[in-house]
């Protein structure tokens, strides 16, 4: 089979989108908008360039010497806007014997993703709030898709990652952390919390594409915040990351 | 000791001694010990001497008053009682000799000043020869980097003869060889030959003599690790003291130093902690490696490298890896000592290492920066397993073989004269016979392809004619003597050509071929500037359409090398490998098609151009990966930087990932890869305060260097190449 899809980029050196070396597909097209997007480049649809599944499938297969311990991920963008262009990616990476792993905001309807959410190996499925007002500021839209897709990957027992901001003045509240611990805890499907804190890397994007930032007063999140917010997840019983601040060893 | 006998025991063989006798180590870095009280002292005392080398400028001192060979000093010392393992160039550590018979314009100087003059040296043999073309190509640095004003260098002694069999064995050995060698026509070649073979046969006993006068017999086989330790580095010593050599590598010496200490654990005479402080010794000796060289010098190859160059791990003929626990041990001293550029530690890599010895070495690059890896699986086949690394990636069998070194031709500006019918763009005059000139506004690829290939034909021909009066030059007046006495009398020698710009030549052609691209004139008619229109493919994309013209170029450079004959019969060989010299060949190199502006540095050895690789590092290896180690057996260098958070999240993850990196590189034939894990805000910040980095090592095309050492352009060089920083 042979699908078009609209395809924003891709990094060959991806190492924190799943396990081992990812080469990542950035699939154009975004239907949240949330406030703190480091790629909003990725947002409008059909604006990325046209590909052929089986094409971006060849040419993922010469990266295979790369990625054997590691696989392909497919993000975005939203990659489940695009999901039988993302089944087809993943149905024949897999009969190659490649991992594959889809990083999405979880924002689609089952009635469309559940075929592909059936076929990877693996979800990192991003919650942006728990507190639907605050996820319809944060991003535009309610987070119930969200939350039937976690409860989807439960049910048919898909190994999940799961990622949350942390946005300082938005997500980064101790009371509320400590409710979406206790919420994560009985899901069996979870092997990894991610906790990623809130960057401005993006911003520079936003001024490019003529977009108001909202969010250039926010101050990036504390190491000590960090380590604070990391204890409670690991109090609750969940497996939780933290990405390791880029400390140099060789001076 | 009892080593196990073979054919080693007959005729020289190292190998055989090796491959017979070696231990390969599964395990994992547990077993390593911390430095000694010893070692902590006399390293903080070494560290006082750098400090204070940093601050005279970076020369300690020089002793201008002896021309340095092997026993011109008396021995000298930072602190006899710390030292377990001894011996340095001059009478005091970091004190630089003068070795004129490379020829240093500095050394003439500096005795005129004394109203002395030197004899005949390799250099003014070199220019009493050379051409007029010569002389232009060289001015206008269409060849450059050559190594006719200094010593060449490149030359491996395999300095484990001496603990494996003492002096007495190796000087039998030579004689007889001498005597044997007679024949009915005594010619020019065995002339030659003969007066080499002598010269051998007196080093051998000056270096004997050296030994002695620091109190050491080496007339016999060392009898336990601390005196093969020393015995090899006395041989090493000898070669620093009488060769300003470009690159000094040491060879392959850990595996081999590991039999005697396997030895001397089993028995009990040493503890592992006394082995690895005879081995923090003895690198400390070899991070204190100085020579005195001129500036112009210091501008091709910065921040002082001398290329102690250890090839570690590989594997044997036999299945057998060849990492040893003395593998562990060498990279350690990173740990025990610090980071350093010295010794230039090379792990040959194979995809059949043990997966914790894999493990340990991307710990240690992520944490030291200090380490090369070079692909063992391709070189292997072409080299057997005993092989160093000369300088920074050329291969050559240790003892038996040794290059012509010979710098490289720049590419970039060959194809500035295909455009301009031969004349130079920054100097205006006839460099190359007069071709006919590209004349259209517009570039058409055929056309300069055309012309481009006409134009590698007359400098390859200029250029190995070049280094054959280079080299003629060199055997006559500095002759390698006691780097040879340790080699075979009958080596194979590679003549070693290079290119540089090899992605701005791709990057070029791909712009006229797939955009359009207008030359800009000047007065007399030559392209000075280029406009390009539309977008083009460029090398570092894992994209065929450009990289297939890369590879072309390598092919088509190499294949017109071989047709000229070389000087004593030399095989040819080439490198795609610039050290830090990118920088001022970009600076002598007009602008080019590919839209780089005059002056404008070149990307180091075979690295694609700063930021024009967008697709993520792997897409930018697999393109490199793709050029063919069969036409560039002297090497491929390509030097990657990354900041710590691209690799991984959690420490594990980074150093599995840098492994699969390393893999998936290799299995793609990649010869070989710089790691350099860091933030570029450290190196800013080490700019502007220099004095709280001391031992900031970075890698750059093929050596590592000490960061606060390079000059200002060439560390914002560092900072505008590619780091990948993915986030």
């Amino acid at each position: 089979m042979s699908i078009k899809g609209s395809l924003h980029s891709v990094e060959t050196f991806g190492t924190l989108d799943g396990p081992g070396i990812r080469y990542v597909l950035f699939l154009q097209g975004c239907a949240l908008r949330c406030l703190y997007c480091h790629n909003p480049d990725t947002w409008k649809m059909g604006a990325g360039k046209e590909v052929d599944s089986q094409e971006v499938v060849k040419e993922i297969l010469t990266y295979k010497n790369f990625i054997r311990k590691g696989g392909v991920t497919l993000s975005g963008g939203e990659p489940l806007l695009q999901p039988e262009f993302a089944l087809d990616v993943i149905q024949s990476c897999r009969e190659h014997g490649i991992h594959t792993a889809v990083d999405t905001a979880g924002s689609v309807s089952l009635l469309r993703s559940a075929p592909v959410l059936d076929a990877a190996d693996l979800i990192l499925l991003d919650i942006k709030s728990l507190k639907d007002s605050q996820c319809i500021s944060l991003t535009g839209k309610s987070n119930s898709n969200t939350l039937a897709t976690l409860d989807y990957c439960e049910q048919i027992g898909k190994p999940v990652w799961l990622r949350h901001v942390l946005v300082p003045g938005w997500t980064l509240e101790m009371s509320q952390l400590k409710e979406l611990a206790e919420f994560l805890k009985p899901y069996q499907c979870i092997e990894k919390v991610e906790l990623l804190p809130f960057h401005k890397m993006g911003e520079y994007k936003w001024k490019a594409l003529k977009l108001q930032y909202q969010l250039g007063d926010i101050t990036e999140p504390t190491e000590e915040e960090l380590i604070q917010v990391k204890k409670l997840f690991a109090e609750a019983g969940l497996p939780v990351v933290l990405p390791e601040s880029s400390v140099l060893h060789s001076a | 000791m009892s080593f196990k006998t073979g054919n080693w025991n007959k005729e020289v063989d190292t190998r055989g001694f090796i491959a017979a006798n070696y231990t390969p180590y599964d395990g994992d870095k547990s077993f390593l010990a911390s430095p000694t009280e010893k070692t902590k002292l006399l390293w903080e005392k070494t560290l006082e001497l750098l400090k204070e080398e940093r601050d005279r400028n970076g020369v300690y001192d020089i002793d201008e008053n002896t021309i340095s060979t092997i026993t011109s000093h008396k021995p000298g010392y930072i602190d006899k009682e710390l030292e377990e393992i001894v011996g340095f160039q001059t009478d005091e550590p970091l004190k630089r000799a003068v070795m004129p018979f490379g020829g240093i314009n500095l050394v003439h100087e500096q005795l005129a000043v004394y109203g002395r003059k030197l004899p005949e040296t390799h250099n003014d043999g070199v220019f009493d020869a050379y051409t007029d073309e010569m002389k232009r190509a060289r001015h206008c640095a269409i060849i450059t980097g050559l190594p006719d004003g200094y010593g060449r260098g490149r030359i491996i002694g395999d300095y484990r003869r001496i603990p494996l069999y003492g002096t007495t064995f190796l000087t039998e050995k030579k004689k007889n060889a001498k005597a044997s060698y007679v024949f009915d026509v005594i010619d020019e070649t065995v002339i030659r030959q003969r007066e080499e073979l002598s010269e051998q046969i007196r080093s051998l006993q000056e270096l004997t003599d050296m030994a002695a006068s620091y109190g050491y017999d080496i007339s016999r086989p060392a009898k336990d690790t601390k005196e093969a330790i020393q015995w090899l580095y006395f041989g090493y010593l000898a070669a620093i003291k009488e060769q300003n050599g470009a690159a000094m590598s040491l060879g392959r010496v850990s595996t081999f130093l590991d039999i005697y200490a396997e030895e001397d654990l089993k028995s009990g005479k040493y503890t592992e902690a006394e082995i690895q402080e005879l081995v923090d010794h003895f690198i400390i000796k070899l991070r204190l490696v100085r020579f005195l060289r001129t500036p112009a010098y210091n501008e091709l190859f910065s921040g002082d490298p001398v290329w102690v160059t250890e090839a570690i791990a590989g594997m044997c003929e036999d299945g057998r890896h060849m990492v040893t626990k003395m593998s562990y041990r060498f990279l350690h001293t990173l740990t025990n000592l610090g980071p350093a550029p010295e010794p230039n530690l090379t792990v040959l890599w194979s995809q059949r290492l043990p997966e914790n010895f894999k493990n340990y070495c991307a710990e240690m690059s992520i944490a030291t920066s200090s380490i090369q890896y070079e692909s063992d699986d391709i070189m292997r086949p072409k080299f057997g397993d005993d092989y160093g690394i000369a300088c920074c990636v050329s291969p050559m069998r240790i003892g038996k073989q040794m290059q012509f070194f010979g710098a490289r031709a720049n590419l970039g500006k060959a194809l500035l004269y295909a455009i301009n019918g031969g004349k130079d763009e920054r100097y205006g005059i006839q460099v190359a016979p007069e071709f006919a000139p590209v004349t259209s506004e517009y570039l058409d690829y055929e056309e300069v392809q055309r012309k481009f290939d006409a134009m590698l034909g007359w400098l390859a021909k200029l250029y190995i004619n070049t280094l054959n009066v280079i080299h003629y030059m060199h055997d006559k007046y500095a002759y390698e003597r006691v780097e040879m006495a340790l080699h075979d009398e009958e080596v194979l020698r590679t003549m070693a050509g290079g290119i540089a710009g090899l992605s701005v030549v791709a990057d070029s052609l791909s712009a006229i071929k797939h955009a359009k691209v207008k030359a800009i004139r000047n007065e007399e008619g030559l392209a000075v500037d280029f406009e390009i229109e539309g977008d083009y493919p460029k090398f570092g994309n894992n994209d065929a359409s450009v990289d297939q013209i890369a590879m072309d170029v390598v092919k088509s450079f190499r294949t017109k090398l071989g047709a000229h004959p070389t000087y004593r019969g030399a095989q040819h060989a080439m490198s795609v490998l610039t050290i830090t010299s990118n920088v001022v060949y970009g600076k002598k190199t007009g602008a080019t098609p590919d839209g780089r502006p005059a002056g404008e540095p070149f990307a180091p050895g075979a690295n694609p151009m700063h930021g024009r690789d967008t697709n993520g590092c792997i897409a930018s290896m697999k393109s490199v990966a793709k050029l063919p180690f069969d036409y560039s057996e002297d090497g491929i260098s390509y030097t990657f930087s990354v900041v710590p958070g691209a690799l991984g999240k959690e420490a594990d993850q980074k150093s599995e990932n840098l492994v699969s990196l390393l893999d998936g590189y290799f299995a793609d034939k990649g010869h070989h890869i710089n790691v350099n894990v860091l933030n570029k805000e450290v190196l800013l910040d080490a700019m502007d305060h220099p004095e709280n980095y001391p031992q900031l090592t970075i890698r750059v095309s093929g050596y590592a260097v000490n960061f606060i050492k390079l000059s200002r352009e060439q560390q914002l060089d560092v900072l505008h190449r590619t780091f990948h920083d993915k986030m």
